[in-house]
C-alpha cells in the first residue's frame, strides 16, 4: 500500500496530483489516448501504475479506452480513463452504457476550448452541460469540478469512491488551467476507499434493484449477463416492454438522487446572509472569484460565494437559498452561460447575470469581475 | 429423453432463440459450444464472452450460460481486452458480425491483431447488415444488391481475415458455415493458441441477403457457400482464376507470446525489483 501513498508535501501538476489521487483510491486499471491538456495523466499513470501492480494501456482511440475500462471494471478493476473535450465526445456512447449497466468507473475530462478542435492547449469550461447530457437518453451522474491541484487528487480519490457506492460512471469534469496548474499538494497518511457491494453465493440479480445492486465480477460463477438494452434485474433484455424500462432507467435515477447528501459538495462563504451580490462559480474561473469577493468586500460591498465542486446533480437546493438572500447573482464562467442558464431555473431569472469569457483560455480577471458586479448593482 | 450434451452450456430458461429460419447464427453457436465440448469443458466457467451490436452478437447473450459482456456496437474487442488484461486465467471470446467487427469496429480488430491480444473474434460473415435490414456491409460482395445499394454495389469487400494475419495474428482461419466439422477443429485450435486468434466464417442471412439476391431457399445458401468456396491452398495458386470464391482453411497459425503477457511479465519484473 505504501507505493499506492507517497505520503507527504509535493510540487505536483494538476493532472499528475489527478493521478496520484486515483492511484491512492486503488485505481488497478487505465485506460487513454493521448490528448491536451489531460496526457500529463496517461503518463504518470504508464509509470506509476505498474510499480502498484496495476494495468496502464493506451488504446488507438477513445472509444475504446472507455471500452476497454467498462470490460477491466467487470472483471473487478476500479478503473479510470482521463481525456478532453473531443475525446470526451467521443466516450459518450460509453458513459452511457455504463449508466445503463450500472458499471463504475472514473471519467477524467480536462476541458479545453471547444467545439471541434477549438484551442487544444488552452483551458475553458465549455463541458458543462456534456457532462451532464452527452450521452442519449436518461440517466443520473455525478460531476466534479476540482480547482486546485490539491482537489485533483482529493476528488480523483471521492470520484472513484461514489463511482463504487453507486455503481455508476462519475466524471470529475477539471479544466486545462487547472490540469496544468503546479502547486503544493500534502498526500495524507491513510485515505477513506470504499469498495463495491459484492453479491453473496446464490444471487441472481445484480441490476435495478431498490438500493444500489450487487455486482458480481466476471469468472466468479455468476453466469452475469451484462447488456446495454433494456434488461430486467437479471440481467435479460427486454426491448419492447415499457414497464421494465420504466423500472430500471427509474432505479438508476433513483439510487443516485437517494445519496445526493453524500455527494453535494461545496465551498461556502457568508452562505445565508443578506448580501447585495452573491457570486456562483466553479473550477478555474473560481479562483478569480475569491480575489474579486476581496475586491468588493474593500469597496464596502456585501458578498456571499456558493462555489460547486459538485456540478451534477446541480445543488439547486443551495442555489434556492441563495438567491432568497441576495440582490443580484453573478455567475462567472469560460462558457457562454451553460451554468448561468441553469441557475435561473432555481432563483428568480431577472437576478442573474452570467460573465462569460471563451476562447484563448482567458479567465475573468478578479478586477473584471468586481467592476461586472459594482456595474450590475448599480443598473439594478 | 437423455439431454442434449451441449444444454449444460445454454441458458435453456431464454429459450426459443430469437434467429430467423435460415440463419448461420446457430450453426456458429453449435461449432462453438461442440468444440468447447470436446475439448473437456464441463461448463463456461473458464470464458468469458463480450460481443457488440448486431445478430451475431446475440449467439453468446444471452443464450450462453457464461458472463458475457454485450457491449456498444464495434467495442467488443476492447471490452474484451479489459476483461482479459484483469482476468488473463479467463478465455476470452468474442462473437460478432462482419458490420460489428469488420465495419464500425475494424481499427479494434486491426490493433487487437497487432498486439497479439490473447483472445478469440469468430466473426459471422453473413455479408451485410442484417439486424438493420439489410444494408451494404464493408463484406458484401461487388455488385450485390442490398437496400442501401438499389443499383448494385460499387464496392470491394474487405479481405478481413488477410487483413488479420498481416497485422500480426497469431492464429487467423476462414471457414463457412458449411464447414461444420473443420470449424469446429478450428475452434479448437485457435483457444489453444497462444495469442490473438480469428475465425471469419462466412455465414448465411436468408432475410435480409439471400431471398434478394435470388435464393430460393437458406439451404440452397448453403449449397452455394459448399460449392464458391475453396482450399486457401488451391486458391494462392491462381487468385485471379479463382476471384470471387471463397477460400478457406487456416491463413496463420504461428502461436507467439501474447500482449497481456507481456503486460503481466512488466508488473512483476516491477515489483520484484522494488520489493
Amino acid at each position: 500500500m505504501d507505493k499506492r501513498l507517497l505520503i507527504g508535501k509535493h510540487f505536483w501538476l494538476g493532472d499528475v496530483a489527478c493521478a496520484e489521487g486515483a492511484i491512492a483510491a486503488g485505481c488497478n486499471f487505465f485506460a487513454g489516448y493521448p490528448i491536451t491538456p489531460a496526457s500529463e495523466i496517461a503518463e504518470r499513470m504508464a509509470k506509476r501504475l505498474p510499480e502498484v501492480g496495476g494495468v496502464f494501456v493506451q488504446m488507438e482511440d477513445e472509444l475504446a479506452s472507455i471500452s476497454a475500462v467498462i470490460g477491466a471494471s467487470w472483471a473487478g478493476a476500479k478503473a479510470m480513463t482521463a481525456t478532453s473535450g473531443p475525446g470526451f465526445s467521443l466516450m459518450q456512447e460509453g458513459i452511457g452504457y455504463a449508466y445503463m449497466t450500472e458499471t463504475p468507473c472514473v471519467i477524467v475530462n480536462v476541458m479545453r476550448v471547444g467545439p471541434s478542435t477549438g484551442q487544444a492547449t488552452k483551458g475553458a469550461q465549455g463541458d458543462v452541460m456534456q457532462a451532464r447530457w452527452g450521452t442519449h437518453g436518461d440517466h443520473m451522474g455525478v460531476t466534479l469540478c476540482p480547482n486546485s491541484a490539491q482537489e485533483m487528487f482529493d476528488y480523483t480519490i471521492k470520484a472513484f469512491n461514489i463511482a463504487e457506492m453507486l455503481r455508476i460512471p462519475v466524471i470529475l469534469l477539471s479544466d486545462g488551467v487547472i490540469g496544468h496548474i503546479m502547486e503544493p499538494v500534502t498526500v495524507p497518511d491513510r485515505v477513506e476507499i470504499v469498495e463495491r457491494k459484492k453479491p453473496s453465493q446464490g444471487d441472481t440479480m445484480f441490476f435495478g434493484l431498490e438500493d444500489v445492486a450487487p455486482m458480481p465480477e466476471f469468472g466468479e460463477g455468476f453466469n452475469v449477463l451484462v447488456t446495454g438494452s433494456t434488461h430486467n434485474e437479471r440481467g435479460i433484455r427486454h426491448t419492447t416492454d415499457p414497464e421494465v424500462h420504466r423500472r430500471m432507467i427509474n432505479a438508476i435515477v433513483r439510487k443516485v438522487l437517494k445519496r445526493r447528501d453524500e455527494v453535494t459538495f461545496v465551498e461556502k462563504y457568508r452562505f445565508g446572509e443578506g448580501v447585495d451580490v452573491a457570486f456562483i462559480s466553479y473550477g478555474c474561473t473560481s479562483r478569480a472569484v475569491y480575489e474579486a469577493v476581496r475586491i468588493l468586500e474593500g469597496k464596502g460591498v456585501d458578498v456571499s460565494f456558493l462555489r460547486l465542486i459538485t456540478m451534477w446533480p446541480f445543488p439547486d437546493e443551495l442555489t434556492r437559498e441563495l438567491g432568497e438572500c441576495a440582490k443580484v447573482i453573478i455567475v462567472p464562467e469560460m462558457n457562454l452561460g451553460q451554468v448561468s442558464n441553469e441557475v435561473k431555473k432555481y432563483v428568480c431569472p431577472s437576478k442573474v447575470y452570467g460573465l462569460h469569457r471563451i476562447g484563448g483560455g482567458e479567465i475573468p480577471r478578479p478586477g473584471e469581475i468586481a467592476k461586472f458586479a459594482l456595474e450590475v448593482l448599480k443598473s439594478g | 429423453m437423455a439431454e442434449h450434451p451441449l444444454h449444460k452450456y445454454l441458458r435453456m430458461e431464454v429459450m426459443p432463440h430469437v434467429f430467423c429460419p435460415g440463419c448461420g447464427a446457430g450453426i456458429v453457436a453449435n461449432c462453438f459450444l461442440r468444440a468447447v465440448y470436446e475439448l473437456g469443458y464441463e461448463d463456461l466457467s473458464k470464458f468469458a464472452f463480450c460481443s457488440g451490436i448486431g445478430c451475431a452478437a446475440w449467439i453468446p447473450s444471452p443464450f450462453f450460460k457464461a458472463d458475457s459482456l454485450h457491449i456498444m456496437h464495434g467495442r467488443s474487442i476492447p471490452a474484451a481486452m479489459g476483461i482479459k488484461l484483469m482476468k488473463p486465467e479467463l478465455k476470452v471470446v468474442v462473437f460478432g458480425g462482419d458490420g460489428d467487427i469488420a465495419g464500425i469496429g475494424g481499427n479494434h480488430l486491426l490493433h487487437a491483431a497487432r498486439r497479439n491480444l490473447e483472445i478469440l473474434v469468430i466473426m459471422v460473415n453473413n455479408m451485410v447488415y442484417g439486424m438493420t435490414g439489410g444494408q451494404v456491409a464493408p463484406t458484401t460482395p461487388f455488385g450485390a444488391y442490398t437496400t442501401t445499394t438499389p443499383y448494385g454495389n460499387i464496392e470491394y469487400p474487405i479481405k478481413a481475415a488477410e487483413v488479420v494475419a498481416t497485422a500480426g495474428a497469431s492464429y487467423v482461419a476462414r471457414w463457412t458455415v458449411y464447414h461444420t466439422r473443420r470449424l469446429i477443429n478450428s475452434i479448437k485450435k485457435a483457444l489453444n493458441t497462444e495469442g490473438f486468434s480469428f475465425i471469419e466464417v462466412v455465414s448465411t442471412c436468408f432475410t435480409s441477403y439471400g431471398r434478394r439476391m435470388g435464393f430460393k431457399s437458406p439451404a440452397e445458401m448453403i449449397v452455394w457457400l459448399k460449392e464458391n468456396s475453396i482450399p486457401i491452398s488451391e486458391y494462392k495458386k491462381n487468385p485471379e482464376k479463382y476471384a470471387g470464391k471463397i477460400p478457406v482453411g487456416e491463413i496463420e497459425c504461428t502461436p507467439r507470446e501474447g500482449y497481456v503477457k507481456r503486460v503481466w511479465k512488466m508488473i512483476h519484473e516491477l515489483s520484484a525489483k522494488s520489493s
